[in-house]
């Protein structure tokens, strides 16, 4: 049991930060944001992808998987709910900023509004019907219905069917700050500014009403509806907050490829999604940072093994989900730690 | 506060488990159902609680009927229990779980820690354990924990889905003494039971149910002195 101790960063890390005061928690806190800031000034480091440009793929995939594997993590990891689906919701604020950007003269700021509102509201109205299910059975309805986004703007004329839209605004230049395309780094920063938001809205929630109440759904939701907690009302919250983050990812995903078409959102990026959840740790928001943050750079970087990269990559996810079936940064199991120690006294 | 059960029928799909039975539950009274597996007194009190739906009939609360009512609003109506196979939060610590017991009342501190009293009185093992997770508590002690934390929502009457369940014959006999402790500060208690011998020796009435139907109602007294039931639930006393 000692062995795994060192391995153990998650332990190592609460230690740290619960050790330290107010103003050391600032200082750790401000040292690790502007090193992820500089990241992006690293491509001449070891850090380098070879083919594709290294600011773009700090942008996509890594920046938005992470935003998105933190939505995810709301509905799966908090409160313990199966989403396949969760393509839909970057989807819709995909097509949202497309054609809100390319129809109205609005630009990325002021489309991320309704970005957001439209994914909530496909939220709802998924999570009203089908949230009384539980498990699998909700696992195949999501799914279900990431297809049948994905089907609708392939087969509609508003949408330009399989054709996608194309010049898709950039967002404007917010003072000094200029987007551009070859030179990703004021998009790297919008994204690591939405994940910062999205983790700090994950912490407040869960310390809260809304965390206890997912805690409990999580653990036993028969015994949660006993405790008073409106077991429903609570699961649409969490779906629909999730929603939010997959929406606003999306929207910025539109504004950044000036392009987007049906074939980007299969049921695959649900999965890869889901997996980056997985593998980082399921429920711990530091973990799932981590995982989608390996499981979008990594690809990228072997690239140079041209073919053999998917395999390369397939290995990596089933040897570490072997060694650390909860993920590199699992989240505290209290009901197991003392168990363990138990069957060893 | 008195709980009314009128020809309730309820299904799992196309199945029928219960048949039309009819319960009183009077207030300050201990009921208890017992029966065989299958005779569907955990439907009885799942429907009671709200976790299943009624298909006819009626459950009335205080004058009122509540089968339309969601579970979660029924604990605030004062109907609160304790699950079968105790349904515990495991990874969450002994006083997590109790302070989910009070999720439905917001913000009240003095209550919380007036009620965390009560209840480590009636079970002063669950305050050496206050911050151990529940998953690691032994059968009888998550059995207190279940009880402990229906207690906490104030209920006015508490159901409780085979306390005794997989419990040593010591750890029953003590959840039984408490289970009568507890109705004598005014909790109306209806309890579901297959230990028929400690269910009747503590209850007031007892109702039989068999595949879905009430065939016997008696007082618990007479019950326990009844040759038919004797033979049939008691056995031939080797039950305790």
């Amino acid at each position: 049991m000692k062995i795994r101790n060192y391995w153990n960063l998650r332990d190592w890390g609460a230690s740290v930060w619960e050790g330290a005061n107010r103003t050391k928690r600032v200082a750790i806190a401000l040292t690790a944001i502007v090193l992820v800031a500089l990241l992006p000034f690293a491509g001449a480091s070891f850090l380098a992808t070879p083919i594709a440009s290294y600011d773009a793929v700090l942008v996509y995939p890594v920046g938005i998987f992470v935003l998105m594997a933190l939505g995810l993590n709301i509905v799966v990891g908090k409160s313990g709910m199966l989403d396949l689906g969760y393509v839909a919701f970057f989807a819709i604020g995909a097509y949202t900023m497309a054609l809100m950007g390319t129809h109205t003269g609005l630009n990325t700021w002021e489309i991320m509004p309704f970005g957001i509102a439209f994914a909530m509201i496909a939220g709802v109205l998924l999570g009203l019907p089908t949230l009384r299910l539980r498990g699998d059975y909700l696992a195949i309805v999501t799914l279900g219905f990431g297809e049948i986004v994905r089907l609708v703007v392939l087969n509609s004329t508003w949408s330009k069917g399989p054709n996608g839209i194309a010049n898709v605004p950039m967002p404007p230049d917010i003072g000094p700050l200029k987007f551009k395309l070859d030179d990703q780094k004021v998009f790297f920063w919008v994204v690591v500014i939405m994940i910062l938001l999205t983790i700090w809205m994950i912490r407040r929630l869960s310390v809260r009403r809304p965390g206890r109440a997912w805690e409990a759904i999580r653990q036993d939701e028969d015994a949660a509806e006993l405790m008073g907690v409106p077991t429903l009302k609570y699961k649409i919250w969490s779906f629909t907050l999730g929603a939010a983050v997959g929406g606003a990812a999306g929207v910025l995903y539109a504004s950044k490829n000036l392009f987007i078409a049906p074939e980007m959102f299969t049921l695959n990026v649900s999965i890869l999604i889901l997996s980056c959840v997985v593998f980082g740790g399921i429920g711990n928001i530091w973990g799932v940072v981590v995982g989608a943050t390996i499981l979008g750079y990594l690809p990228d970087r072997i690239r140079f093994i041209s073919d053999a990269r998917m395999l390369v990559f397939g290995t990596v996810l089933v040897v570490v989900m072997n060694f650390r079936p909860d993920g590199l940064l699992p989240r505290k199991k209290r009901e197991k730690v003392i168990v363990k120690k138990e069957v060893v006294a | 506060m008195r709980l009314e059960i009128k020809d309730l029928h309820v299904h799992y799909g196309k199945i029928e488990a219960i048949k039309g039975i009819s319960v009183v539950v009077n207030e300050g009274e201990i009921v208890t159902l017992i029966g065989a597996n299958g005779a569907g007194k955990t439907t009885t009190l799942k429907t009671i609680s709200g976790l299943r739906k009624v298909s006819s009939g009626a459950i009335i609360f205080d004058g009122q009927d509540i089968s339309n009512v969601p579970a979660h609003e029924r604990v605030d109506l004062g109907i609160s229990q304790a699950p079968e196979g105790r349904g515990i939060f495991p990874g969450m610590t002994v006083l997590e779980n109790l302070e989910m017991g009070k999720f439905h009342r917001k913000n009240r501190k003095a209550e919380m820690d007036e009620d965390l009293d009560k209840v480590y009185t009636l079970f002063p093992r669950l305050k050496e354990r206050i911050s151990q997770a529940g998953g690691t508590l032994s059968g009888g002690e998550q059995q207190m924990l279940a009880i402990g934390r229906a207690l906490m929502s104030r209920p006015k009457v508490l159901l409780l889905d085979e306390p005794s369940m997989g419990l040593a014959p010591q750890m029953i006999a003590n959840i039984f003494r408490i289970i009568t402790e507890i109705n004598k500060t005014g909790v109306t208690i209806l309890l579901v039971e297959q230990n028929a011998q400690q269910a009747l020796q503590r209850a007031h009435r007892a109702y039989i149910l068999e595949t879905g139907n009430v065939v016997k109602e008696a007082k618990a007294s007479d019950l326990l002195n009844d040759p038919a039931v004797r033979e049939a639930y008691l056995g031939t006393g080797a039950h305790s």
